[in-house]
């Protein structure tokens, strides 16, 4: 336990972060010209870090696999980004949102990093403004907020159901400024397959350029990883096609830990699975449970009518509806958090009430939304949603209700940080969906684009200006150590490996086998046996990749399949760890459902006696199990209680 | 479904590029199209020949990365969608269905369906910002901005860099991307102070790049997915001429002010 120091300043919390920046060592103009950090990433964290630290004068790389910065995944956020303005006069609070976040999160989060990013939070919101992000307003011109889901205060700033895309463009144009004024250099196309280590620091990494397949060697002072988060492990889920661990899990085997790896978020509102060929499941916002309510038929009989086509949703009078979340939580209805609105739907769903082709799926209706607010209302607030709908299912959602059904969607965990946002490695920072972060075990909608601007513009340039004061007299490192020419020599061979085993199966076959696995058994609902027999079924995954995986093409060209193989290959082994995780937590929190921890009505059923800790993961070495280290978590603020929507 | 695919193959920049025709069976109609390219190239990779190459990544239509010439429409038959969002219920059983990257001499083909389109984000650098740095800013609230003026700039806002308007214009030009970026920040009260340097820089860049004249043919309205309005250009040609008019401020280097 020794080995994990938090460094969460002393003092009440509310001044914790006053305290730190009135302490901390700065690095003065000139000196700052002569640092270098890499910041791996473009979106939402990366971005507004590159953009931040580059204006602070500090000699940024930015890298991103995309061919823009501006398309890193943060583009696809919909519905909205928290901050605590209380601008709605409802008593909203910096300790507010504090507080939602911690119980959201299941009290698995820790005080000091989450009280923080309640305090920059509104900040979030003038620095986007005043980069141009055109929120929706008001009539007389004030900024407008909707609900989002474990709250009971409007505090949800949005644009349209492209909040995501208008926050990641601002804060691109910031980073593209940057890049004008010779402040950062931004590599696209560009994937980062190792970090690099010189005594005990990191201090660059290997990436290969995905045009030419040249494997880049690159120095800094300092690296981010802000590499987003690894839903794609389970093969379908609301993540872009690109979203990958690499990053993240090539840094886990370089020493930095991996906190809370099986903490996952299921979205409950997506639209459901229709076919063995699809590749991406699509969000549809939580925004959307501010006006539509999520039901199923009470009777069989009318389940059985509606699946084989006798009966529309429309022909279902009111007493024959069940509105099982308003039923069961009466005091957060249809925006109770995700994790207990996923949970119920599966719950309905194994008991026979689903509908759709599947019986996999609930609706989610805007009748009576549209009856009083008028189409024109609902079409504002969430067209672009229902066009997308529209074109994915080819229905009509403002006639039939939606239906939807969970799907993954965020992860919770991620590489362990202490309050500076450092790994468990020296001079690796970690930030946005990467990081194993402040949602606990279950974030709050609209709370990860607050973490990934707070961490991008306000945290880390300071926290890494702390790091960095003493290096001011180690010069601009040289690419030609001992250490770079190591990691360059692992990735290539890696490569060569790749291609050599000359299988017979692609890649995505692999990627989907493992996803069955990792859904069936350690996805909504998790128990003993079932995990254990997911560890040997990936472990199987495993031999078989690497036996039997086809890969056609050179290293030397544009190569997606071998991009692809080298990220299910770390998806496969981070599935492992996730599975041990779950395994290891034998309680119920958060999205984190152990089908044998639970309370009669079927809610989470934490064990804090034995559990209140974030499992930081070590990695060993290659077959043998890695060590798991445990960080205490400590209420002081907060009183500690089982989580209550009803 | 079945269909015959005609897909432009094409090595890399250097290499020349030639259709080859193909089948591909046993398609569902509830398929999207990328779906339909990864059954296509999941089945070329297990006779052992390279997978067709091309750019997509989020396939929900806000990425803006997928970019495919679908018999002879920037991201296909569908209106007001991305290539990622078109669904092959929109084609008919037996289809023959052609498939060209995005042409233009500002886009070079990288390989197969993949183009360059790092011109966009110069377009940006040049002057596609409010130039802020992070920190120290006014509350939120301290300026008020009219709804119509907050939805007209979401409106321009919502281009997702996608490069169909450049695909679809005969004269390969970037008005309609430029214009939506000017008018964005044009119809903020943030983005006034230094309108007229920006939209200088940016129209300089893009000259500069290789895009060619605006002839107002329309185009590229018409095979926008997020349906920017070429009221823009209008727009941005008002704030370009305004500039050219006034006090003759000379352009200040990329990103300088
Ligand atoms: C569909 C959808 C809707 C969402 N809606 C909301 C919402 O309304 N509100 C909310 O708060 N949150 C929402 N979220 C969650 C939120 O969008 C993400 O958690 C957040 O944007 C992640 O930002 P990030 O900067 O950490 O990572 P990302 O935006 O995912 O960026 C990752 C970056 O890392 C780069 N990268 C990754 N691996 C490598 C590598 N190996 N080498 C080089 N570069 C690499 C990528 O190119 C990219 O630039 C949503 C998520 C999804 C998927
Ligand atoms: S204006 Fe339309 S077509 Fe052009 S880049 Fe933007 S979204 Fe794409
Ligand atoms: S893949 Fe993102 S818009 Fe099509």
């Amino acid at each position: 336990m020794t080995k994990l120091n938090s460094k969460i300043p002393l003092g009440p919390v509310a001044t914790k972060w006053s305290n730190y920046k009135d302490h901390i060592a700065l690095v003065n103009p000139s000196n700052k010209r002569k640092l270098d950090i890499i910041v791996v990433g473009t979106g939402l964290a990366g971005a507004s870090a590159a953009a931040s630290l580059g204006a602070l004068g500090f000699k940024v790389k930015a890298f991103c696999y995309q061919d823009s910065p501006r398309r890193a995944h943060s583009i696809a956020a919909q519905g909205g980004i928290n901050a605590s303005k209380n601008y709605q006069n409802d008593g909203d609070s910096v300790y507010r949102l504090f507080y939602d976040t911690i119980k959201g999160g299941d009290y698995r989060a820790r005080e000091g990093n989450v009280y923080r990013l309640a305090e920059v939070s509104g900040s979030i919101i003038d620095q986007s403004v005043a980069l141009g992000v055109p929120f929706a307003r008001e009539y007389g011109g004030l900024l407008d907020n909707r609900s989002f889901g474990g709250a009971q205060v409007s505090r949800t700033f949005y644009a349209r159901g492209q909040t995501g895309q208008q926050l990641l463009l601002g804060a691109y144009s910031a980073m593209s400024r940057q890049v004008a004024l010779g402040n950062v250099d931004s590599y696209t196309r560009h994937e980062m397959l190792d970090v690099v280590i010189v005594d005990g620091r990191a201090r660059g990494i290997i990436a290969r350029n995905l045009i030419t397949g040249e494997i880049e060697r690159h120095s800094a002072h300092a690296v981010v990883l802000a590499t987003g988060g690894y839903g794609n492990v389970f093969f379908l889920s609301t993540n872009a096609m690109g979203s990958n661990a690499t990053a993240v899990w090539k840094a886990y085997k370089k020493g930095a830990f991996f906190g809370n790896p099986c903490f996952t978020q299921i979205h409950p509102t997506c639209i459901p699975v229709h076919g063995d060929f699809q590749s991406k499941l699509t969000l549809m916002s939580e925004s959307l449970r501010n006006d539509g309510r999520i039901w199923v038929p009470k009777n069989k009989e009318d389940v059985e009518k509606l699946r084989h086509n006798k009966l529309k949703p429309k022909d279902i009078v009111e007493e024959n509806r069940d509105y099982y979340l308003e039923r069961r939580y009466p005091a957060f209805g249809n925006l109770v958090p995700r994790d207990v609105a996923s949970r119920a739907a599966k719950e309905r769903c194994d008991a026979g009430f689903g509908v759709g082709e599947t019986g996999l799926a609930v609706y989610l209706d805007f009748a009576a939304s549209i009856k009083r607010l008028g189409r024109n209302v609902i079409e504002e607030r969430y067209g672009n949603l229902f066009q997308m709908y529209q074109k994915i299912v080819d229905e009509n959602p403002y006639e039939n209700p939606m239906m939807i059904y969970p799907a993954v969607h965020y992860t919770m965990g991620g590489l362990w940080v202490d309050y500076d946002l450092m790994s468990s490695v020296p001079g690796l920072f970690v930030a946005g969906e990467a990081n194993f972060s402040d949602h606990g075990a279950n974030r709050l909608g609209a709370s990860a684009l607050m973490q990934g601007l707070a961490d991008g513009y306000f945290v880390l340039p300071y926290t890494m200006q702390n790091y960095l004061a003493d290096q001011i007299n180690v010069p601009r490192f040289k690419t030609d150590l001992p250490e770079f020419a190591e990691a360059e020599k692992q990735v290539k061979s890696r490569i060569d490996k790749l291609f050599a085993i000359k299988g017979s199966k692609p890649v995505d076959y692999f990627h989907r086998q493992l996803g069955k696995i990792m859904w069936e058994y350690v996805g909504m609902a998790r128990n003993k046996a079932g995990l254990q027999k997911a560890i040997t079924m990936i472990r199987e995954v495993k031999t078989e990749f690497w036996k039997d995986v086809k890969i056609t093409g050179e290293n030397s060209e544009v190569n997606p399949e071998l991009e692809k193989a080298g990220r299910v290959a770390d998806f496969i082994e981070l599935g492992e760890l996730m599975a041990m995780d779950a395994l290891n937590r034998e309680e119920s929190c958060g999205g984190h459902f152990r089908e044998e921890y639970q309370t009669p009505e079927g809610e989470a059923l934490r064990n804090d006696e034995d559990f209140m800790y974030v499992a930081a993961w070590e990695y060993s070495c290659d077959g043998k199990d890695p060590i798991l280290n445990k960080e205490p978590l400590e209420y002081v603020a907060i009183e500690v209680k089982q989580r209550n929507y009803k | 479904m079945d269909f015959t695919l005609k897909i432009w193959r094409q090595k890399n920049a250097k290499a020349k590029g030639k259709f080859v025709t193909y089948k591909v069976n046993g398609i569902s109609d509830s398929s999207s199209f990328l779906e339909m390219l990864d059954v296509f190239n999941d089945q070329l990779v297990t006779k052992g020949e390279d997978p067709v190459v091309f750019d997509h990544d989020c396939r929900e239509g806000i990425c803006g990365t997928c970019s495919l010439y679908i018999n002879g429409r920037p991201h296909g038959p569908d209106d007001a969608v991305t290539t990622c969002q078109l669904h092959m219920r929109k084609f008919k059983d037996g289809d023959t269905i052609v498939i060209e990257p995005w042409r233009s001499a500002a886009f070079p083909v990288i390989r197969d369906l993949m183009v360059d389109r790092q011109a966009f984000d110069k377009i940006i650098q040049a002057g596609g910002f409010i130039s802020v740095n992070t920190g120290g800013i006014p509350d939120a609230n301290a300026i008020l901005i009219p709804k119509e003026n907050a939805d007209s700039s979401m409106d321009a806002a919502s281009c997702i860099g996608c490069g169909a308007c450049v695909a679809a214009c005969k004269n390969a030009s970037a008005m309609l991307f430029v214009a939506a970026k000017v008018s964005h920040f044009a119809l903020l009260p943030q983005g006034k102070a230094e309108a007229t340097r920006r939209v200088q820089a940016m129209v300089a860049k893009m000259d500069e790049l290789g895009f060619g004249n605006c002839t107002n043919t329309g185009a590229c309205e018409a095979e926008c997915p997020k349906e920017i309005s070429i009221d823009n250009i209008a727009r941005m040609n008002r704030e370009f001429l305004g500039a050219k008019i006034g006090a003759q401020k000379k352009v200040a280097k990329a990103g300088g002010f």
